[in-house]
């Protein structure tokens, strides 16, 4: 049997631990560079929309001002966060700043590839033989890595 | 639409200032549910941002995910675009309207 363990931990000295075997560090090498390429292209690109919201809704003039504004700080926001990810994809340990840019760059990573593959909210696996399988996998995997920054940060709050 | 063929009386029966955005109504910071952000994650934003206790934090969650959405903060104009700001730079999907 295996036994599954806690990929990130907060240890005593208050460092967070960063317990990942080296084939899952090999399949989150590739994102972030993945997300800052697609990032690059611009907010317009349709996967990028939830990384993007409007803060007006209803009202186009004051949302163009708005985006107009903050929209490029936004977008540095999300680049800085993913940057950090890669940064620090090796190391043992991460400081509180380091895990929470892992934080907001494992949300990152989700909203685009939940947007791309149009998950629910009680979201299943897929059957082996689905072309997206490999994708909801990793999807997957993002989202149960997420769940354990969640965890350890919010200790530390 | 219809082109009056004549100046039209209706629009001195509008109450003066009626569409005006009055100033002292306070602006509502909605976050809105999706499929993607989980309970946990939100939960520890708002906790995080706001500074509101696990309890009250878990509470707006609950009513995000069950009601669709929920208010999370309120204030002056200049406020709330600073907060719906900070919550998507969270990826929480926030948006933001002057109370009735």
């Amino acid at each position: 049997m295996v036994r599954i363990g806690r990929r990130i931990r907060r240890n005593r000295r208050g460092e967070f631990e960063l317990r990942l075997p080296s084939e899952e560090r090999e399949m989150l090498r590739s994102l972030p560079g993945q997300l800052l390429a697609l990032l690059g292209g611009g907010s317009d690109e349709p996967d990028l929309h939830r990384l993007f919201p409007p803060a007006y809704a209803r009202d186009r003039e004051a949302e163009a001002e708005y985006r107009g504004m903050v929209g490029s700080e936004l977008l540095e926001s999300h680049q800085e966060a993913l940057r950090i990810m890669a940064a620090t994809l090796d190391q043992p340990h991460l400081d509180e700043e380091q895990l929470t840019a892992w934080l907001t760059g494992l949300n990152e990573l989700r909203l685009v590839l939940g947007t791309r593959l149009d998950v629910s909210e009680d979201q299943q696996p897929l059957d082996p033989g689905h072309p997206d399988a490999p994708a909801m996998a990793l999807y997957g995997y993002l989202t149960w890595l997420q769940e354990q920054a969640v965890e350890a940060l919010s200790e530390a709050l | 639409m219809p082109t009056p063929t004549a100046p039209s009386p209706t629009r001195i029966d509008q109450p003066i200032g009626g569409e005006d955005v009055r100033p002292d109504r306070p602006w509502l910071v909605i976050v809105w549910n999706d499929p993607i952000n989980l309970m946990s994650y939100v939960t520890y934003v708002f906790q995080k941002l706001f500074g509101y206790s696990h309890d009250k934090a878990t509470r707006l969650m609950l009513q995000v995910h069950h009601d669709g959405k929920a208010v999370v903060s309120s204030g002056n104009r200049e406020r709330a675009e600073m907060d719906v700001f900070r919550l998507h730079k969270h990826g929480l999907w926030a948006t933001m309207e002057q109370s009735d």
